[in-house]
C-alpha cells in the first residue's frame, strides 16, 4: 500500500535525510521524499498497522531534523 | 516570505547591528569581550548549535549543523569572535537566500503547473452556489460562467463556447464546445456560460489525474538525483576526518621535526574547510533542476512522470512510432478527385456521397464529411449493396455504382489507375466509368517536422510501425522522413519489432515507444520509454505511459527531448560547478590561501549560482 503524506522540510539535505529515516523504519517497505513539493510518499509492508507506522517514521524524521513536521 | 524567513531576517539584522557595535567598542578585559559577542553569537546561531547537539545525541553527527558549529565555536574559541560570529551570520544569510530562492522556484513552477479548480457551482433552490469540486456527485449539473475552469469531467447540456486547454495542452487555439460535447476539468471557459452534467468525480477526473501525475514526478529519482545522496552520504564523513587530520597532523609533524607547533593556525585552516564543504549547493540544485525540467514540460503540455524518465529521454537514441493516430490522423479523409472527362469534381463527389449515404462504413463516412452538405435522402432509391465490392443505387433517377476495382470489373467498366495511394472508391454514372476518389489517412502537418526535431535533438534512427499494406506504409515513411517502416504488422508483432531493436541497442541508448495509448499498452510499456500521445481524456494513456503529451502533436516529442537534454545539461553544469569550487577552495584553503570569507562563498555562493542556474530549466 502506498501513501502520500505532506510535509514540511527547509533543506533539500535533511529532506534526504528523512527518507534515509523513513526508509529504515520498520513497516516501511520504501519511501521517497520530495523536497520540491514538499511531500512524502510510503509504500507500507503488507500487514503493517499504517498508524503505528507512521508515528515511527516521525520519530524517527524528527530526531535526524528536529525542524521537520510530516502531517498525517 | 514567511513567517520563518521573517524571523530569521530580524535575526540577522539584529546580529549585524550587534557585531558592527561591538566591533568599533574597545573593550580590554577579553572575558567581556567574549561576554559580549556571544550575544549576536547567540541571537543568530542558538538554533544551528542546538541542532548540533541534538544531532550528536541522536548519532547524526556529521551534518552541516555540526560543521557550522565547530567551526564557528572554534574561531570563538581561538578568539576570532568577529570572524566566528560573522560566519554563522553568513550562513544564515545564505540559508535565508536559498530558502527564499528555492521557494520561490518552486512557487513558479507550481503555478504553471496550477490547474486545479477551487470551486464548482451547483445549483441549489435557484441559486447557484459554490462548492468543493470532490463534494459534487455524478450527474449533478453545474454551471461554469466564462473566466472559469471546468471542475469536472463532463458533458454539455446546454449552452456553447469555446474553451482555452492551454494549461492542460499548451495550446493557445481555443476549441469550441456546445451542447452534447464532452469538456474535460482543467479548461478554461471564455465565452458562453455551460451548463455541464458531471460524469465523473472530482478524484477521477482529468484534472485530479494530472495534478496527481505531475506532483508525484519528484518522487521518481533520477540516477543524478541517487548519485548526490550517495555521495553526500560518504562525502561529509570523509570532510570531518580530513579537517581533524589537517587540525592535528602538521602541527605534529612539526613539533617532531622539532618545529613551532602552528596549532592555532592549523586549526583555523581545519575549521575554513569544514565551513567550505557544506554539501548543500550539489543537494539543492539538482533535484530542483529535475523539478524546473518536468514544470516547464507541464507547461507545454507533455507531462513526464519522474526525473528518471527525463534523464532517460535525454539518452534516447532511437524512437519507434506507431503510424495511425502518431504520425497520421487515424481518420480517413478524401485526399483526391479524379473526375473522367465530362463530368466535374463537384459532381463526382456528390455522386458518390449519395450513393453511399445509406452506409456507416467509415469510408462513406468519410465520403459524406468531404461533400459537406446535408444529404436529401429522398433523392436516392432503390439501394443495394454488393457485399466486398461496393453500393448501387438510384441517385435523381440515375444509376450509380460506386466500389473498389471488384465492382469495375464485375461491371465490365474499364478505369483508371491511380498514381498515390489510398483506398480508392470508383464510380459510374448510368453505366459509364466517372472517375475515381482517392480515400486515406492524413500524414498530421508537422508530422516531418517532428521527424526532424527528434533528429536534431540527437536520435539516430526514426522506425515507424503500421499495421498498413506494405505500399501504403512505404508512401507515408517516405512522405514523412522516417528512417525504418515496418508494415503488415499485427499488434503482437509490434513488441517482437520493439524487443528485437532493445536487443540490438546499446546499453546506454535509450528506446522510447511513442504511440496513442489506445492498444499499445504492452509495447508502452515494453520499450524503456512510453510516450503517450493525444492523451486528453484518455484514461488508459495516461496510465500506460511514462511520458504523456496532452495533444496529439508529433512535434512535442522533439520538444520534450530539447527540454530534457537542457535539463541534464544544467544538472551537469551544477556538478561540476560545485564540485571544481569546493576542492579548489578546499586545496586552497589547507594550504592557507583562503579564509573565512572565501570559505563562506564558496559554500553559500556557488549554492546560490547553483540555484539560479537551476531555475533556468523552468524556461
Amino acid at each position: 500500500m502506498n501513501k502520500n503524506y505532506k510535509i514540511e522540510v527547509d533543506c533539500a539535505a535533511c529532506a534526504l535525510k528523512m527518507e534515509e529515516a523513513a526508509k529504515k523504519t520498520t513497516g516501511v517497505k520504501d519511501a521517497a521524499v520530495a523536497f520540491m513539493t514538499q511531500k512524502m510518499s510510503i509504500e507500507f509492508e503488507d500487514g503493517a498497522d499504517v498508524k503505528t507506522v507512521m508515528k515511527n517514521v516521525t520519530k524517527a524524521c524528527k530526531k535526524v531534523e528536529p525542524d521537520c513536521e510530516i502531517f498525517l | 516570505m514567511t513567517r520563518k524567513q521573517k524571523k530569521v531576517l530580524i535575526r540577522i539584522l539584529m546580529s549585524t547591528v550587534l557585531v558592527i557595535a561591538f566591533y568599533f567598542i574597545p573593550i580590554e578585559n577579553p572575558y567581556i569581550r567574549l561576554a559580549f559577542f556571544l550575544i549576536p553569537y547567540l541571537i543568530i546561531g542558538y538554533d544551528i548549535l542546538r541542532k548540533a547537539i541534538l544531532g550528536i545525541f541522536h548519532g547524526e553527527v556529521f551534518d552541516e549543523n555540526f560543521l557550522m558549529a565547530v567551526a564557528t565555536v572554534g574561531a570563538i574559541v581561538i578568539g576570532e569572535y568577529v570572524e566566528g560570529t560573522a560566519v554563522m551570520l553568513f550562513y544564515q544569510i545564505g540559508e535565508l537566500f536559498q530558502s527564499y530562492a528555492v521557494g520561490k522556484s518552486r512557487k513558479n513552477i507550481t503555478e504553471l503547473m496550477d490547474i486545479r479548480p477551487d470551486y464548482a457551482n451547483v445549483e441549489k433552490d435557484g441559486q447557484l452556489v459554490q462548492v468543493e469540486p470532490d463534494e459534487v456527485a455524478i450527474g449533478t449539473i453545474i454551471t461554469v460562467q466564462p473566466g472559469e475552469k471546468v471542475p469536472i469531467d463532463g458533458v454539455i447540456v446546454s449552452g456553447s463556447s469555446s474553451l482555452n486547454t492551454s494549461a492542460l495542452t499548451g495550446e493557445s487555439l481555443p476549441r469550441e464546445a456546445k451542447e452534447g460535447d464532452e469538456v474535460i476539468s482543467g479548461c478554461v471557459n471564455i465565452s458562453g456560460v455551460l451548463r455541464i452534467r458531471t460524469t465523473k468525480e472530482f478524484g477521477e477526473s482529468t484534472v485530479s489525474k494530472i495534478l496527481d501525475l505531475v506532483e508525484n514526478s519528484s518522487m521518481k529519482k533520477s540516477r543524478s538525483e541517487n548519485f548526490i545522496t550517495r555521495f553526500a552520504r560518504y562525502y561529509t564523513p570523509i570532510v570531518c576526518f580530513g579537517a581533524l587530520a589537517l587540525a592535528l597532523c602538521p602541527p605534529i609533524i612539526n613539533i617532531i621535526m622539532g618545529n613551532p607547533g602552528n596549532w592555532m593556525q592549523w586549526a583555523f585552516r581545519a575549521l575554513t574547510t569544514l565551513v567550505i564543504s557544506c554539501p548543500c549547493a550539489l543537494v539543492i540544485s539538482i533535484p530542483l533542476s529535475f523539478f524546473g525540467g518536468i514544470g516547464g514540460a507541464s507547461a507545454k503540455g507533455i507531462l513526464i512522470k519522474g526525473s528518471n524518465y527525463l534523464e532517460a529521454l535525454s539518452e534516447t537514441k532511437y524512437v519507434v512510432c506507431d503510424k495511425t493516430g502518431t504520425l497520421t490522423k487515424g481518420v480517413f479523409e478524401v485526399t483526391h478527385i479524379e473526375p473522367a472527362d465530362g463530368i466535374s469534381k463537384e459532381e463526382l463527389l456528390e455522386m458518390a456521397a449519395y450513393v453511399e449515404s445509406y452506409s456507416n462504413h467509415p469510408i462513406s463516412k468519410s465520403l459524406k464529411k468531404a461533400y459537406g452538405k446535408d444529404i436529401d435522402t429522398a433523392r436516392v432509391q432503390n439501394v443495394e449493396e454488393i457485399s466486398g465490392h461496393g453500393v448501387q443505387a438510384l441517385v435523381d433517377e440515375r444509376r450509380i455504382a460506386a466500389g473498389n476495382v471488384k465492382l469495375m470489373k464485375k461491371l465490365g467498366v474499364s478505369y483508371d489507375v491511380p498514381q498515390n495511394v489510398g483506398t480508392e472508391v470508383h464510380v459510374t454514372i448510368d453505366g459509364r466509368y466517372a472517375g475515381f476518389i482517392l480515400i486515406s489517412d492524413v500524414i498530421k502537418p508537422n508530422a516531418r517536422e517532428a521527424v526532424y526535431g527528434l533528429k536534431e535533438a540527437g536520435v539516430r534512427q526514426v522506425v515507424m510501425l503500421t499495421g498498413d499494406a506494405k505500399r501504403v506504409a512505404d508512401a507515408a515513411a517516405k512522405e514523412i522522413g522516417v528512417d525504418v517502416v515496418k508494415s503488415e504488422l499485427l499488434p503482437a508483432d509490434k513488441v517482437a519489432e520493439v524487443e528485437k531493436l532493445l536487443d540490438t541497442k546499446g546499453a546506454k541508448e535509450k528506446l522510447a515507444f511513442v504511440g496513442d495509448g489506445i492498444n499499445d499498452a504492452p509495447v508502452l510499456s515494453r520499450a524503456d520509454l512510453g510516450i503517450a500521445m493525444g492523451a486528453l481524456g484518455s484514461d488508459a494513456a495516461i496510465e500506460a505511459a511514462d511520458i504523456v503529451l496532452m495533444d496529439d502533436d508529433p512535434a512535442k516529442i522533439a520538444t520534450a527531448m530539447k527540454i530534457s537534454k537542457k535539463t541534464i545539461r544544467i544538472v551537469h553544469q551544477n556538478i561540476v560547478l560545485a564540485l571544481v569550487i569546493k576542492f579548489g577552495c578546499l586545496g586552497l584553503s589547507a594550504v592557507g590561501f583562503v579564509n573565512m570569507w572565501w570559505a563562506i562563498f564558496a559554500d553559500v555562493g556557488v549554492m546560490i549560482i547553483a540555484v539560479i542556474n537551476a531555475t533556468r530549466a523552468l524556461k
